[in-house]
């Protein structure tokens, strides 16, 4: 997987390192520092806990043992299509493991992880509060409900055909012009 | 307080509530119709935004007026999209539509609001006693609960505190500031109020061990960290009712003596963060929070802190550890955060719950609220009831009601004439509890005696169909990957809990293998600090305790019961059944399991089967073809065709 930042995140990062002194160097704003880089970077680059560390005054090892405790960070870059499926109870006896696999599988990766392309990532997540709809997956920011393995399939390819479309629109119109 | 201050209580609040009534008047009372939608997580995962959007098209489209009123959740997750719609002028009571997908939400536009025929068949039910339409209270769903933590959710816009008000909110908080923080302490031992976060420690007792701790300086936490994956009452109270519980944090702040107070929310609950955030805002803007409150002498400042998803941050010192800014990880006790908590500071931590049970019970008095519930346990209790059942979604019932009752009756039963089989309790800490259990009374004591706990108010209920070793499985994969590490046995034993169980439902089980998860729970809950690891090993105990006849048939002959672990069924097709020509199994197999036979019927090819089940889905119902078997030997053997020439050409 390619890990370096691109130049938009590299861009981010400066605004972030800006942002940071708007932090009292107080230990308890750890966390919410740490919220803030992940929202506006989408994961927590080596560099970004690196700036945090600095401001902190705390070792950078101190700064990973803390976000890595928690489930929110993560530390690889999300894909474009960020897919989430519901491992709630609920979910879980109605199937979302099944699910789950049906998306590793199509994708070729593992629950946490990104796609080469970085088009997509897959993450296990528990329970977004809609079990009566079990099982549930979200992609992108929306809940697709009563999912089924078959669904699967058809929801990645809507997405690869609206992808291809947007393409070959952008070839008309730089033709065209 | 003196006269003079209170004198100057009143005079401010009823300022801000004549600004209330004034603004539910003027709603009330314009004579164009309302539409109430249900905007909560669950609401908007159904799709209310769209349904919003498309009764907003087409009231433009049919140049209607009408006011829309986004309000929070009513707790009915089976119906959602919730819609109650109010048209005065059509001489129907307000009604409730369940299920309002954008193409129905246009319909009733034009069809109810403009033309005034209700559509019969897509109501639920009427919300007020009325002559012309059942009301939706004549529903055991409605009738049997009992609300006092949930009375305003999903009537009110959770982001309009004029709206919380002008139902009588903030009431209690102006008749709170005029007593004696003593007096108020009383009341609430005197209504018998236990914490609501599973433990049930006497919420009383808890505020007056703060308040003896003297003059310095002490903080109020609300425990707002919901993280069993099966429960989610606490962000829809904050999401629908955000006030009632500010209130309840005042309240307790006034009692103990805190001038600082936290709300922990985790940050998985992006829309009850915002709603809260919004609510405080609002509420100090008013004077409600803030430098002297309503013009007394309390201070109290209430700051929002996002919990980053650690489920052991549910206990209240791995919660204090993470707001310091470290691992949550849990201390010992004593001494108590009420001794010395955030910051060494004496700490008052109370659920969402607990706060919100506050209000009503300074409203109407101790003994209003100990009539509710039993002797022991008075009030009411939350539940989030899900999986197998008709009407899931959050209850609130009197303590003491019997699960019979609740699943049955309130929740509608099992669905599709399956037989109920067990229910688990209380999230990754409860227990499950099968039929026999049916009628014990709900309240803290009779579920810990029945071996489950009252835990977070997670209930799943389960059919026939589920497989209670996978269950147990399950929740131990969950307590596995949440234990914080510290203590060995939690650490280490949850992980060979795990292992044995996965075993199992690989259908690789040994003789031995019950007697070695027995002793290996007893010694984690014995070698454990904190609830997490005390309680993970709850569900296997409980599992293996009524529900041994599976765990042996796993082992001994390597069957699962439920036909549920896939490492042990199989599938194949019926040939009698398997109509000649039919595809649905083969089109919808993910991995091109499904082969044609000679005979143009179906068979399954056991190696690349991952038995996902999609084709007993498909398969029409008059066929029926489809059957699973545990264990897969006993799977008929069908003869693949040898590959057709056809992919050379």
């Amino acid at each position: 997987m390619n890990d370096e930042l691109t130049p938009e995140e590299k861009e981010a990062l400066k605004h972030v390192a800006s942002k940071l002194e708007s932090f009292e160097k107080q230990r308890g704003n750890l966390i919410p520092i740490l919220q803030m880089v992940q929202e506006k970077l989408a994961y927590l680059p080596t560099e970004a806990i690196k700036i945090v560390s600095e401001h902190l005054e705390i070792f950078e090892c101190e700064v990973y043992g803390v976000a890595t405790f928690y489930n929110q960070f993560r530390f690889h870059p999300p894909g474009k299509h960020p897919i989430k499926v519901c491992l709630g109870t609920a979910c879980h006896v109605r199937g979302g493991g099944i699910i789950l696999e049906n998306f590793e599988r199509k994708l070729g990766i593992h629950a946490g992880e990104t796609t080469p392309d970085r088009e997509f990532s897959v993450e296990k997540v528990a329970c977004v509060g809609c079990c009566a709809l079990a099982p549930v997956a979200i992609i992108d920011e929306t809940v697709h409900a009563h999912m089924a393995p078959s669904k699967v399939e058809g929801l990645l390819m809507r997405i690869e055909i609206e992808k291809e479309m947007e393409e070959r629109t952008k070839i008309k119109d730089e033709s065209g012009r | 307080m003196n006269q003079a201050g209170n004198e100057k209580i009143d005079q401010i609040f009823n300022g801000i509530y004549k600004e209330a009534e004034k603004r539910r008047n003027e709603f009330r009372e314009s004579p164009v119709p309302k539409i109430h939608i249900g905007m909560a997580t669950c609401g908007i995962a159904s799709g209310a935004l769209e349904t919003k959007k498309a009764f907003e098209e087409a009231l433009d489209e049919y140049n209607i007026e009408a006011r829309i009123h986004t309000v929070g959740c009513l707790g009915h997750c089976y119906a959602e999209p919730v819609v109650v719609i109010d048209h005065p002028d059509s001489g129907f009571p307000p009604i409730f539509y369940h299920e309002v997908n954008a193409g129905k939400a246009k319909m009733l536009v034009k069809l109810f609001l403009k033309e005034g025929d209700p559509r019969f068949e897509h109501v639920y039910g009427a919300m007020e006693e009325n002559d012309l339409i059942p009301s939706v209270m004549e529903f055991t769903r409605f009738n049997q609960e009992k609300r006092v933590v949930m009375e305003k959710c999903g009537r009110i816009d959770p982001e309009d505190i004029y709206d919380y008000i002008a139902q009588g909110g903030y009431s209690t908080l102006v008749k709170a500031l005029k007593l004696d923080p003593d007096e108020i302490i009383k009341e609430v031992q005197n209504s018998g109020l236990r914490g609501r976060g599973g433990a049930g420690f006497p919420t009383g007792r808890k505020w007056e061990l703060a308040k003896s701790a003297g003059e310095q300086e002490k903080i109020v936490i609300c425990n707002a960290d919901e993280g069993d994956p099966g429960a989610y009452m606490d962000r829809t109270i904050l999401e629908s009712n955000p006030h009632q519980v500010i209130e309840g944090m005042a309240i307790c702040a006034y009692a103990v003596g805190a001038k600082k107070a936290i709300i922990y929310v985790r940050a998985e609950y992006p829309l009850a963060v915002n709603i809260v955030t919004k609510a405080i805002r609002q509420a100090t803007e008013l004077g409600l929070l803030g430098k002297s409150v309503l013009g007394s002498s309390f201070d109290l400042k209430i700051d929002v802190f996002r919990g980053s998803g650690a489920f052991v941050c549910g206990e209240e010192t791995a919660l204090i550890r993470s707001i310091e800014g470290y691992r949550g990880m849990p201390r010992h006790r004593p001494p108590y955060p009420v001794q010395k908590g955030l910051w060494n500071k004496p700490t008052v931590i109370n659920n969402v719950k607990t706060l919100a049970s506050v209000p009503p019970i300074l409203d109407h008095g101790a003994d209003w609220y100990r009539g509710i519930g039993t002797e022991n346990t008075p009030g009411t209790a939350i539940f989030s009831v899900v999986g197998n059942v008709v009407h899931a979604g959050l209850v609130e019932i009197p303590m003491g009601v019997s699960l019979r009752s609740l699943i049955f009756d309130i929740c509608g039963g099992i669905p599709n004439n399956k037989k109920f089989k067990a229910v688990q309790i209380g999230g990754p800490s409860g227990g499950c509890l099968n039929e026999d259990f049916l009628d014990t009374h709900i309240d803290f004591d009779s579920l810990t005696e029945a071996g489950a706990m009252m835990g977070s108010g997670g209930m799943v209920v389960m059919d026939e169909d589920t497989c209670m070793v996978e269950v147990s499985r399950y929740f131990l994969d969950f307590t596995q990957n949440e234990s914080c590490g510290k203590c060995t046995f939690c650490r280490i034993g949850t992980y060979h809990l795990l292992k044995i169980l996965e075993r199992l439902t690989r259908g690789e089980g040994e003789d031995g293998d019950i007697e070695l998860l027995e002793t290996l729970s007893k010694d984690i809950k014995e070698g454990s600090l904190c609830g997490l690891g005390k309680t993970a090993p709850n569900p296997v105990l409980t599992s293996i305790k009524y529900f041994r006849d599976e765990y042996e048939a796993h082992i001994y002959e390597k069957r699962c019961p439920a036909l549920m672990c896939r490492p042990m069924i199989a599938f194949y097709f019926d040939l009698d059944l398997c109509a000649r020509g039919c595809d649905a199994c083969a089109t919808c197999c993910p991995v091109e399991a499904v082969f044609t036979t000679s005979n143009r019927k179906k068979g399954v090819d056991q190696e690349l089967c991952v038995k996902c089940g999609e084709c007993m889905v498909v398969c029409p119902p008059e066929y029926d073809a489809v059957r699973k078997v545990s264990p897969p030997h006993l799977v008929p053997y069908i003869e693949k065709p040898p590959e057709k020439k056809k992919k050379e050409d």
